[in-house]
């Protein structure tokens, strides 16, 4: 079943298009990743899925519903967590815990769920004397605390620590393993390649890939990182020369390519036929890194392009 | 900590926690609660003001409903904007905005709060007045309370216009404060309306406070308030409620 269905979504504010036209569907239990660069379009995306951006075009459906007209019965059923959204400086943990709780018909145990993200020891205080990361911890409690069907986080673990940032993957991965729907705006590949079933890559307001992250991987045009360390001089033009080898350079004493699968064999016999020798020789799986900065990179060479 | 309440609907939650955040604003319950009295007693301290005048009343007299109005108008220029302002300014109203709870339900939740604070004052400063100054209770008391209850909302209409307004707290704050003096003048705490020069009299009785004064007065002394005072007060709460209502963002 689909449980968010975007189409054609389009946002402008003045003069700046947010978001130029995205589609996509995420189905129900799985884990979206959105990624992108600043200002690519995540976040309206993501308040347009909200119902707290109103599009300026195109249709969005959570759940069957229409954020916009059916707002108090998506509320329901929707757990957000916001970039930028802060609690009353005053409030206690256990306050906003249980003043959230209160808004659901059955809620989770906010006291669980603020033990399993390390806010244990903070219940009694109040929100302005948090930190940074305790914050953003607090917030994504509150928007899993009426036990959501879907869930929405945007800059998932931005400003966390390492182990805070494995407590909240450990907590995402319990609520999906509920069956809850998860959209979540992330910037670390780690996080996306961990969590997500698939992941969306935004660039300017575009949707400019969505597959798995492995999908991702291999559908750059040089999937293959090689790199050995020659005992002498090598012709780099003659490698690059092969059909398949997408660059290579030196780096450092060794030599570094990206190649198709394929194009490695014909590496490893162009070096024989011109008897070099050398040590340390990797073969790699280019990293979701990669894959994200060549897909994202190639959209902004084309962009510039067009307004050049 | 009872996370398990979900008979509680939202509206009453929101309005249980931001009950108990208002008590956490010392400076806040100061100026609505304590000043208002304060001020009562001091003004009271001066002896000419305690003096039986021609007409048999006695300026302390008079100060009793001025020093209430005032609890009003610091609860709804400066308390009200300053709060409304911040929750938008920091995303408080949009965080609310996706869950079940209407961020409209928090906006009541502080028109109600500081009503009751209002509310409280006052039976605080005619306590006082009464025990401490042998100020006589308003002698058509329930015109007077009709005269008080749209002073607050007159009051809090203000507040509601400014917050609406205003496109970030530090504006709200600075239009408040400009208000408060505004509405302090009308309301007579400086020369109380009906000792104001005619003239004067005349443009403060078209203001909002300045017809609740006159209001007030003649309620105190067993009288019903002139319509044309009650329109005023009306008109000016409507007027500036519909302000309110019409610019008011949810979003910074």
């Amino acid at each position: 079943m689909t449980m968010i269905e975007v189409r054609g979504l389009r946002k402008t504010f003045g003069d700046v298009v947010a978001v130029d036209d995205i589609s996509l569907s995420v189905e129900e239990g799985e884990i979206l990743g959105v990624l992108g660069p600043n200002g690519a379009g995540k976040t309206t995306t993501v308040e347009s899925i909200a119902g707290l951006v109103r599009p300026d075009t195109g249709t969005v459906r959570v759940a069957g519903l229409d954020p916009l007209t059916r707002r108090r019965e998506l509320t329901r059923v929707l757990g957000v967590q916001l970039q930028e959204a802060a609690l009353q400086d005053k409030i206690t943990v256990a306050e906003a815990l249980d003043l959230y709780a209160a808004f659901y018909e059955r809620p989770a145990d906010g006291r669980e769920l603020a033990e399993g993200l390390g806010l244990g020891s903070k219940l009694d205080t109040r929100f302005a004397k948090l930190s940074g990361g305790q914050k953003q911890r607090l917030s994504i409690a509150l928007a899993l605390i009426g036990r959501p069907r879907v869930a929405l986080l945007d800059e998932l673990t931005t400003g966390l620590d390492p182990q805070s940032r494995r407590n909240v993957w450990e907590l995402v991965e319990r609520v999906r393993a509920d069956g809850t729907t998860i959209v979540l705006v992330t910037h670390f590949m780690e996080e996306a390649e961990r969590l997500c079933d698939r992941l969306a890559l935004i660039a300017g307001g575009r949707v400019v890939a969505i597959d798995t992250p492995a999908g991702l991987i291999s559908s750059t045009e040089a999937p293959t990182v090689m790199s050995f360390r020659p005992d002498g001089p090598v012709d780099l033009a003659r490698l690059t020369a092969i059909d398949g080898v997408a660059d290579a350079r030196e780096q450092g004493a060794g030599i570094e390519l990206r190649a198709t699968d394929g194009a490695v064999i014909e590496v490893l016999d162009r070096l024989r036929a011109d008897g070099v020798r050398f040590t340390q020789l990797r073969v790699v799986e280019s990293s979701l890194d990669d894959a994200y900065v060549r897909l994202v990179g190639a959209t902004r060479e084309e962009s510039e392009e067009v307004s050049a | 900590m009872s996370t398990t309440t979900s008979s509680a609907g939202p509206a009453r939650a929101v309005l249980a926690a931001e009950a108990r955040l208002f008590l956490r604003e010392p400076a806040t319950l100061f100026w609505i609660l304590g000043f208002p009295t304060l001020l009562l007693v001091v003004l009271g301290a001066i002896p000419s003001f305690r003096e039986t005048g021609p007409d048999g009343t006695r300026v302390i007299d008079f100060y009793v409903p001025i020093t209430i109005m005032l609890a009003a108008i610091t609860a709804g220029v400066q308390s009200v904007p300053a709060v409304v302002s911040t929750y938008r300014e920091r995303g408080v109203l949009r965080r609310i905005a996706t869950t079940p709870a209407r961020p409209g339900q928090l906006l009541s939740a502080q028109y109600a709060i500081h009503a009751a604070a209002v509310v409280v004052a006052g039976v605080i400063v005619t306590a006082v007045g009464r025990v401490v100054y042998d100020v006589p209770l308003p002698e058509a008391p329930l015109p007077y309370l009709l005269v008080l209850g749209l002073v607050v909302a007159a009051s809090l209409a203000t507040g509601g216009a400014i917050a609406s307004l205003a496109s970030t707290a530090k504006v709200a704050a600075a239009i408040g404060t400009a208000a408060f003096f505004v509405l302090m003048f009308t309301s007579g705490v400086w020369l109380p309306v009906p000792a104001m020069p005619d003239v004067m009299a005349d443009i403060v009785r078209l203001t909002p406070l300045g017809a609740a004064a006159l209001g007030l007065e003649a309620a105190q002394l067993g009288d019903w308030p002139a319509w044309r005072d009650l329109v005023v007060v009306v008109l000016w709460t409507g007027g500036l409620g519909a302000v309110a209502v019409r610019f008011f963002r949810w979003d910074s």
